[in-house]
C-alpha cells in the first residue's frame, strides 16, 4: 500500500495539488550571524572563495571553496548544541534519525504582535488561544513561530543595540510546556536564533535551547516564507548535512503544502 | 619659487594615463645605510671612528686616515649651495617627465660635498640649506635640500611632492571604519587636505560606534568593505579602485589566546583572516590599479600604509596570536612594497605598541593613543617615510632589536 501512497503523492506534486515552499534564505556573506561577546568564540560567517571559473585555475569549470560556522544562515540545531543535550543518544546531526527529518508543522502567526513589539514573547496562553482555533498541537510536530521577521534585512533584521539584540521569541514557560505537554519535535523561528534576542536574561537563559535540546528535540532558525504555510497540515523536510559529531548545519528546509482548491 | 598646489583638474577620459617611470636606481650595498636612514627620517653619513670625520659617498675606508672603522651616524643637516643645475633636457625617461628639475652641489657643514635635489624655494649659490635624506619614487635614498627658513607653500613644491606622499587633493581609503584609529585618521587626513576619505565598514547590520562623528567630517564616504570576504574587497575595488591614491590599512584583530588553549587555533585563524589574508585580499584587489596610477597626474596614486603591531617584529607571548599575525603581515607588506615599487607607490609600515583601546585594557602604560598613530602616519606621508615607530614601546623595541634581537625575544618571555 505504501507504493500507492507515494504514487498518489507523486501525482499530487506533478499536478500542483501539493506545493513545495522553500523556507530557506540564500546563503550569502552578508546574512547576519549570531553575535557573541567578542572575547568568546565566534561563528564564522559564510564565505566563498573561487577555485576556478573557466580560467587558468580550471579552464572548463567553475567551483568554489566554502567556509562557514555550523550555525550560519537558515540552519538546524541538534541536541548536542546545548549542554542540556550533551549526553543524549543520537544527539548530533550525523546520528539524527532520518525519520525525524520529515514532520508536520503547526504555524503560530504572531506577525502582528512582533510588528508592534520587537521583544514580543510567545506565551502558553498564546498557544492555547491558537489551539482553540486550530486544535491541539499533535505530538512530534514542529511548532513554527511566524513573526514575518524574515521580511527584514541587515540592520533591522539583527536589530542590535548597546544592550543586545531585540528580536521576538518564546518565553521560558512556553518552551518547557511545548516540549513536556505537547511533545513537539522541534521549534522554528524566522530570527537568528530559536530564542528571543534578550533570552540570555531569561530563567533559564536561552530557554528554547535549554528545553528543546535537553529533551532531544531540534531547532530551526532563519526560516523564511512562513507566511505561505497554513496553520496546520504542512509537512517539513529538514535534513541537515551529515557532519561527524556536528552540532548543527545550514540546510535547505522545504514545506509540502496541500492546496485547498484541489481535493 | 613654489606656488600653492591647486586641486588638479579632472582627467581627460580620452587621454592615455601616463605610465609610471622611476628615477635611475643603482646603489651599492654599503649605500643602503642611507636607505635605512631615509626610510625612518634620519640624516646619517658614514663617520670615521678614528679621526671623527664624516665621509661621502659610502666607502670601505676613511679617505682621511684610511681607518676601516666607518659607521653610519647621525650628522648635522646644514650646508651651503656651491652651484646649481636646472635640468631642461635629459635622456632619462623619469626626469624628462618632471622638467625642469633643480639639482645642486652642496658643501655640508660636516665636511663632504654632495649632490642634492633642490627645493624650489632655495636661493642661488652661497645660500644656506637644510638637508634631509629622502626615498625617491624608486625607493632609493637621495639628498634633498630645502631653504633653512620656511617659505610659502613649502610642502607643495613639485620636486618635494615626488619625494613624499602628501594627502593634499588625494583620495584616501581607510579600510576598517570600526577601528579606533579610523576617526582620528580621517580627521587628520581631512586637516591635511585629502579630497575624499572612503571609510570601509564591515557588517553594516551591526551598529557603528563612531558613525556620527565620522559622517560629520566633510568628504567622508562610508563604503562596504569586509576584509574577510574576497567578494567584498573585489567589489569595492571595482567601484573605487581607480579613485584611491592613498590606502590606509587599519585592520586589526586582537583576541587573547594561549598557544595551548583548545580554541587557540580558531583565534589564530580569525586573526590571520582579518589581518594577513585581509591584506592579501586588499593587495590583490587594489595593488594592480594603484600601481598603474603612480603617474596619473600631480595627485596620482602614491602610498599604501599598513598599521602594524611592533610585536610583529618579535613575539610577545601575552599577545602571541596577534604577534604572529603581524609578523606575517610585515612579511606580506615587504612583498607588496616590492610589487608596488614599479608604480612608484610607497608602502609605509607604521609600527605601534599596544594601543589605548579595549583589547589592551589590562596592559600597563605607556600605551599609544589612536590619535598619536594618526598623527605619526600623516607625518610619515608628508615626509615620505617608509618605516614609522609610534610611541615609546615601539621606539624602544626598534632600538633594542637593532642592538640585540635575541635579548628582546628572551625578555618578552619573562
Ligand atoms: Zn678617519
Amino acid at each position: 500500500m505504501s507504493g500507492d501512497i507515494l504514487s498518489k503523492f507523486a501525482g499530487a506534486l506533478a499536478s500542483g495539488a501539493v506545493r513545495v515552499v522553500d523556507l530557506t534564505h540564500t546563503l550569502s556573506p552578508d546574512f547576519p550571524v549570531i553575535v557573541m561577546p567578542p572575547e568568546l568564540g565566534q561563528s564564522a560567517p559564510f564565505r566563498m572563495e573561487r577555485i576556478s571559473r573557466y580560467d587558468g585555475g580550471g579552464p572548463a569549470w567553475y567551483w568554489n571553496n566554502l567556509s562557514f560556522g555550523e550555525h550560519t544562515g537558515t540552519h538546524f540545531d541538534a541536541p548536542i548544541h546545548w549542554y542540556t543535550g550533551r549526553d543524549l543518544p543520537l544527539n548530533s546531526v550525523d546520528t539524527l534519525p532520518p525519520a525525524d527529518m520529515i514532520a508536520p508543522a503547526c504555524v503560530i502567526d504572531c506577525s502582528r504582535q512582533a510588528s508592534e513589539d520587537a521583544d514580543f514573547l510567545l506565551t502558553v496562553s498564546d498557544v492555547m488561544k491558537w489551539e482553540e482555533q486550530y486544535g491541539r498541537i499533535p505530538a512530534r510536530s514542529w511548532a513554527l513561530l511566524r513573526t514575518d521577521w524574515s521580511k527584514k534585512s541587515g540592520t533591522a533584521y539583527a536589530n542590535l543595540t548597546a544592550d543586545g539584540a531585540h528580536t521576538p521569541g518564546p518565553d521560558a514557560e512556553v518552551m518547557r510546556w511545548l516540549v513536556a505537554e505537547r511533545d513537539i519535535i522541534g521549534f522554528g523561528t524566522e530570527t537568528i536564533g530559536t530564542d528571543a534576542g534578550q533570552a540570555g536574561h531569561f530563567s533559564p537563559p536561552y530557554p528554547a535551547h535549554h528545553y528543546l535540546h535537553g529533551a532531544g528535540r531540534y531547532g530551526l532558525q532563519c526560516l523564511t516564507n512562513l507566511d505561505q504555510l497554513p496553520p496546520t497540515g504542512a509537512m517539513i523536510v529538514a535534513a541537515p548535512l551529515k557532519i561527524q559529531n556536528g552540532s548543527g548545519s545550514p540546510l535547505r528546509v522545504l514545506a509540502l503544502v496541500q492546496e485547498r482548491s484541489t481535493g | 619659487m613654489t606656488g600653492p598646489f591647486l586641486k588638479p583638474k579632472r582627467k581627460n577620459p580620452l587621454a592615455r594615463t601616463t605610465q609610471p617611470l622611476l628615477p635611475p636606481q643603482a646603489r651599492s650595498r654599503k649605500a643602503h645605510g642611507l636607505t635605512l636612514a631615509a626610510a625612518t627620517g634620519r640624516f646619517v653619513l658614514q663617520c670615521c671612528g678614528e679621526c671623527g670625520r664624516y665621509t661621502y659617498p659610502a666607502r670601505e675606508a676613511c679617505p682621511n686616515c684610511l681607518s676601516s672603522d666607518l659607521t653610519f651616524r647621525d650628522a648635522p643637516t646644514g650646508g651651503s649651495l656651491l652651484s646649481e643645475t636646472q635640468i631642461e633636457v635629459t635622456s632619462d625617461p623619469y626626469f624628462r617627465e618632471h622638467m625642469p628639475w633643480r639639482t645642486g652641489l652642496v658643501q655640508l657643514d660636516c665636511g663632504p660635498i654632495v649632490i642634492v635635489h633642490l627645493h624650489g624655494g632655495c636661493g642661488g649659490p652661497g645660500s644656506q640649506l637644510k638637508l634631509s635624506l629622502q626615498l625617491d619614487r624608486a625607493g632609493q635614498a637621495v639628498f634633498f635640500a630645502k631653504p633653512v627658513l620656511e617659505v610659502p607653500h613649502m610642502e607643495d613644491d613639485p620636486q618635494w611632492r615626488e619625494m613624499t606622499a602628501d594627502p593634499r587633493h588625494r583620495r584616501v581609503l581607510i579600510t576598517d571604519g570600526r577601528s579606533p584609529l579610523a576617526l582620528p585618521m580621517a580627521q587628520a587626513l581631512k586637516k591635511a587636505g585629502a579630497a575624499r576619505i572612503f571609510v570601509g565598514v564591515a557588517d553594516r547590520w551591526k551598529p557603528l560606534d563612531q558613525q556620527a562623528l565620522l559622517a560629520a567630517i566633510e568628504g567622508v564616504e562610508f563604503v562596504d568593505l569586509d576584509l574577510t570576504s574576497e567578494r567584498s574587497v573585489q567589489e569595492l575595488a571595482m567601484d573605487i579602485g581607480a579613485k584611491v591614491e592613498i590606502l590606509v590599512n587599519t585592520a586589526d584583530h586582537v583576541r587573547p589566546a594561549h598557544l595551548f588553549d583548545a580554541g587557540a587555533a580558531n583565534a589564530a585563524r580569525e586573526a590571520m583572516d582579518h589581518t594577513v589574508m585581509g591584506l592579501m585580499r586588499l593587495a590583490q584587489a587594489f595593488g594592480p590599479v594603484m600601481r598603474s596610477r603612480g603617474a596619473d597626474g600631480a595627485a596620482g596614486a602614491v602610498a599604501w600604509v599598513n598599521v602594524l603591531s611592533v610585536h610583529g617584529l618579535s613575539n610577545v607571548p601575552q599577545f602571541g596570536v596577534h604577534s604572529a599575525a603581524h609578523a606575517a603581515c610585515l612579511s606580506l607588506s615587504q612583498w607588496l612594497r616590492t610589487e608596488l615599487r614599479p608604480g612608484g607607490i610607497r608602502v609605509i609600515n607604521a609600527f605601534t605598541g599596544p594601543l589605548d583601546t579595549e583589547w589592551f585594557q589590562t596592559v600597563p602604560p605607556p600605551k599609544v593613543a589612536p590619535k598619536a598613530v594618526a598623527d605619526a602616519v600623516l607625518d610619515g606621508l608628508k615626509r615620505g617615510l617608509e618605516d614609522i615607530y609610534v610611541g615609546d614601546v615601539a621606539k624602544d623595541i626598534e632600538a633594542r632589536l637593532f642592538d640585540n634581537p635575541k635579548a628582546v625575544e628572551r625578555e618578552a618571555g619573562q
